[in-house]
């Protein structure tokens, strides 16, 4: 392979970070706006149940002390200002400062998140390959319900299930955690454990898309005139499906690969509510029925960015492997 | 069930050995955690929720039993007070307006530093400060100022005499030099707390849960139970799931769960008596419910005993007023049973008359008005159903709607409101303000916005009288004067119900509050359990 092109590669980074301020300063401006419209009342959600006995003075008095009543522009206006400077602020309803709260809990959704997308891409195009060999066998068939099947379920659906079914009728996996309740520190084997349900209902709620993209695009591509040829020229069958069929029919699942970023967070967020994954999600909700702006701000910006980075890597491993496609042009 | 149950859970822990068998590396060291023959020296305790913070300064534990402080004074199971970081109980001086308590010696913070007196004055001008955010701040307004005199010995000066400001001091004391230096709002302090309690914090993973190590060097001596993990799990089907699968210790659980787990051998059921009532507020402004013919109608026709057997099954009490059955300061004679004739006399002579629909009417006003209950409580859903009904029988119509507190909250003036309330410590901390006029309407405070000058009189000796004698008879008063017009329909007293592994001996219960998190339940006193020889 020739070597990469890293010029034209980190052009195209650069552009995409340029046009990344712009969306972001909208998507925080807008997540304060929305923050501001809710009906939840920040003063309450940070008293939590003493709220429900507090007497007017108490109330007006925390009302004041968290600055909740001044307009969000200007709110939205100061954190900015002090997030540039790098102070990402103080979360009022985690009592914690934001940077903390992200830096405890976003290494978790990640491992989450890629340990899923991984089974998720390798597992589907293990399938759509086995599927698209022979369209309309047995294994196509059920490859493609199942897929559409999936597709169509709900994830915490499917993760309440697999609750259900591995952890209290089996009992062989943890319903629930990082690690055993009463264990103090995080071992890796415990972690394994604990990691399974989770990262495989969001593979799997992920899976059906990767299957279908992976059968429909190899299936077309072994119709077409290169694999014709290569099978003329008398190739194994092995090196027509991996090395001819798959490798044009995996161009579209490139693209896939982008966009299922936000479906992943999203899935994400209710896989570890479900299971009590201590990530970012549990943060996010807190967060939104908090009314809690710096740290509803700062999880907003980071799902934002995740998504344009999910963009920007298909479009560099577009460009990267098909040839009518130009970096500079992107 | 209980016997097709236990066979089931024998196999699930045989599989689960086997799985730990095969993923070897999976087991905690000690095993510490699982069920059976787990060691009696680490509990794990599965509550609903857990503390916004574990500062004291922003309300942590303000009412004791908070693990990892003392306060001045503290609780025994009757919750008879008894000192702590004080040596002995308050002298009262001045009428009742200077509390002045001693220090224990030697007493100090698990960082190794001693207690002083200026730690204490620190706390409490912490607490009082308008810039921190302390919900609940305003139980000390008694309190005009404290200071120290010398190292061991503080004084509290209130502006006006108050019998109960020595419960109030069960207030949870920090370290000046840990937490002096931080914003007491956002400061480091509400995450890793430092105390002078018998348990020291080793983690906290939020929404998950919170760890805790014995404090060795306790000054009432090291606990027998070393390790003390709160698994926080919102579920209640969750958690009994858990502690039936071992992986839970302990658990708070509502009636019907608690009950699958009666036949267990291996787990007793404690069942804590509280002052958690459930009530229908009867706001005084609306027409109909602030009617005293109406009020009584509707104490009268209520069938609590029906609720506490039905809705509860059988875990609570009826509920004759805000105080329940068994407390001291309980007035025997305000029982009363249901007793529907009277209801409909009393309503007739008012001149509410029966109207064609059933529903009574009096100058053409129908007897009708709307009671509220926060969504998603079952609990309260079902008792304001039975509310409904009971009172349609006696020709009131109650129309039952929910929603959230912010629906709630703005209607709370005109429309009554399935409320729950409940404090322990003193009479006077549930009661002022609940009844007296001069909270009426004020936040959740006096929420009937009910005003009754008997009431308050009543209130108003009970908090500044020093006499117990002279006390009890003015709750007495109290309480007869709430049967003559009962601006609140008190309906029961809710049982708070706790399932925990036969291990240990001293697990007892208090009798709880309406708030029941984290310091109630038989683990309340877990630094005194001794494990079962």
């Amino acid at each position: 392979m020739t070597s990469l092109p890293w010029g034209a590669m980190a052009r195209l980074t650069a552009r995409r970070a340029l046009l990344a301020v712009p969306v972001l300063l909208a998507v925080t401006f807008g997540a304060f706006a929305l923050a501001a419209a809710s009906p939840f009342d920040p003063v309450k959600a940070y008293a939590g149940t003493a709220a429900l006995g507090a007497d007017r003075e108490t109330l007006d008095r925390l009302r004041e002390n968290l600055g909740v009543d001044r307009p969000f522009t200007a709110r939205w206006w100061e954190w900015l200002t002090s997030a540039v400077g790098g102070d990402l602020g103080h979360s009022s309803v985690m009592r914690q400062p934001v940077t903390e709260v992200i830096g405890e809990r976003l290494v978790w959704s990640v491992l989450l998140c890629a340990v899923a997308f991984a089974v998720a891409v390798l597992l589907g195009t293990v399938l759509g390959v086995l599927a698209a060999r022979r369209p309309g066998s047995p294994l196509d068939r059920a490859v493609t319900s199942l897929s559409y099947a999936l597709e169509a379920a709900p994830v915490f659906w499917i993760a309440l299930l697999a609750v259900w079914l591995f952890a209290l009728e089996l009992d062989v996996l943890p319903a629930g955690g990082l690690t055993d309740t009463g264990s103090e520190h995080v071992t890796a084997g415990q972690l394994l454990s604990h990691l399974v349900l989770p990262a495989g209902v969001l593979a799997v709620s992920q899976l059906p898309w990767f299957t279908l993209y992976v059968r429909q695009g190899v299936g077309d591509a072994l119709a077409e005139d290169p694999v014709r040829g290569a099978r003329a020229r008398g190739l194994s069958e092995r090196t027509v499906l991996l090395g001819h069929a798959l490798r044009s029919g995996l161009l579209p699942v490139l693209t896939l690969i982008g966009s299922r970023v936000p479906e992943l967070i999203t899935g994400a967020l209710l896989v570890e509510t479900v299971f009590s994954w201590p990530g970012i999600a549990a943060a996010t909700v807190e967060a939104a029925t908090a009314v809690d702006f710096p740290l509803l701000a700062a999880l907003t910006t980071l799902a934002t960015a995740a998504v344009l980075a999910g963009n920007l890597l298909a479009d560099l491993l577009y460009g990267l492997t098909d040839p009518r496609v130009k970096l500079s042009e992107m | 069930m209980t016997t097709r149950g236990i066979p089931r859970r024998v196999r699930g822990a045989a599989v689960a050995a086997a799985t730990a068998g095969v993923l070897a590396a999976c087991s905690a060291p000690g095993g510490g955690g699982t069920g059976g023959g787990a060691s009696a020296d680490s509990v794990v305790i599965g509550v609903s929720t857990e503390p916004d913070t574990l500062s004291p300064l922003l309300g942590y534990g303000k009412d004791g039993n908070s693990k990892i402080f003392d306060g001045l004074l503290a609780r025994e199971a009757d919750l008879e007070l008894k000192p702590a970081l004080a040596k002995a109980l308050p002298e009262v001086g001045d009428g009742g307006r200077t509390y002045t308590y001693t220090l224990r010696d030697g007493v100090k913070f698990s960082d190794g530093e001693p207690l002083t007196a200026e730690d204490v004055v620190f706390t409490y001008r912490t607490v009082l400060d308008d810039k921190t955010n302390n919900t609940a701040k305003s139980e000390l307004d008694a309190l005009e100022e404290v200071r120290a005199d010398g190292d061991d010995k503080v004084v509290f000066t209130l502006k006006y005499p108050y019998a109960g400001f020595a419960a109030r001091t069960v207030l949870p004391i920090v370290p000046e030099h840990v937490a002096g230096d931080q914003d007491p709002n956002t400061g480091s302090f509400n995450t890793e707390p430092v105390g002078t309690g018998p348990y020291v914090l080793t983690g906290w993973s939020k929404g998950e849960k919170l760890t805790f190590k014995a404090n060795p060097d306790y000054w009432g001596g090291a606990p027998k139970v070393k390790k003390l993990t709160m698994a926080i799990i919102a579920d209640d089907d969750v958690r009994a799931t858990r502690l039936r699968s071992g992986d839970l210790d302990g658990a708070v659980l509502p009636p019907n769960l608690a009950a699958t787990f009666e036949d267990d051998d291996g787990r007793k059921t404690y069942r804590a008596t509280s002052y958690d009532f459930r009530a229908v507020t009867l706001p005084t402004g609306h027409p109909v419910t602030g009617d005293t013919a109406i009020r009584r109608a509707l104490d009268l026709a209520v069938d609590r005993k029906a609720m506490v057997d039905k809705i509860l099954d059988g875990a609570g009490r009826p509920a004759y007023g805000p105080l329940p059955l068994d407390d001291d300061w309980f007035a025997q004679d305000v029982a009363r049973d249901r007793d529907l004739d009277e209801a409909g006399r009393i309503l007739d002579d008012a001149g509410w008359k029966p109207g064609k629909d059933g529903v009574r009417a009096k100058d053409g006003r129908r007897a009708s008005f709307t009671l509220y209950y926060p969504s998603g409580d079952k609990v309260r859903q079902d008792h304001a159903l039975a509310y409904a009904s009971d009172a349609k029988k006696a020709g009131i119509e109650v129309k039952v709607e929910s929603g959230t507190w912010e629906v709630i909250e703005p209607r709370m003036k005109s429309d009554a409101v399935l409320a729950g309330f409940g404090s322990t410590g003193d009479p006077d901390f549930g009661l002022y303000t609940l009844l007296h006029s001069s909270l009426a309407g004020d936040g959740f405070n006096n929420m009937a916005r009910y005003d009754n000058p008997a009431v308050d009189e009543a209130l108003e000796t009970g908090r500044r009288s020093q006499d117990p004698a002279d006390r009890k008879a003015a709750y007495d008063d109290l309480q007869r004067a709430l049967v003559k017009n009962p601006g609140y329909t008190f309906l029961t007293h809710i049982d708070h119900l706790y399932v925990l592994a036969d291990r240990w001996d001293g697990p007892t219960t208090q009798t709880e509050p309406h708030e029941h998190g984290f310091a109630s339940g038989p683990w309340w006193n877990v630094e005194d359990w001794q494990p079962k020889k």
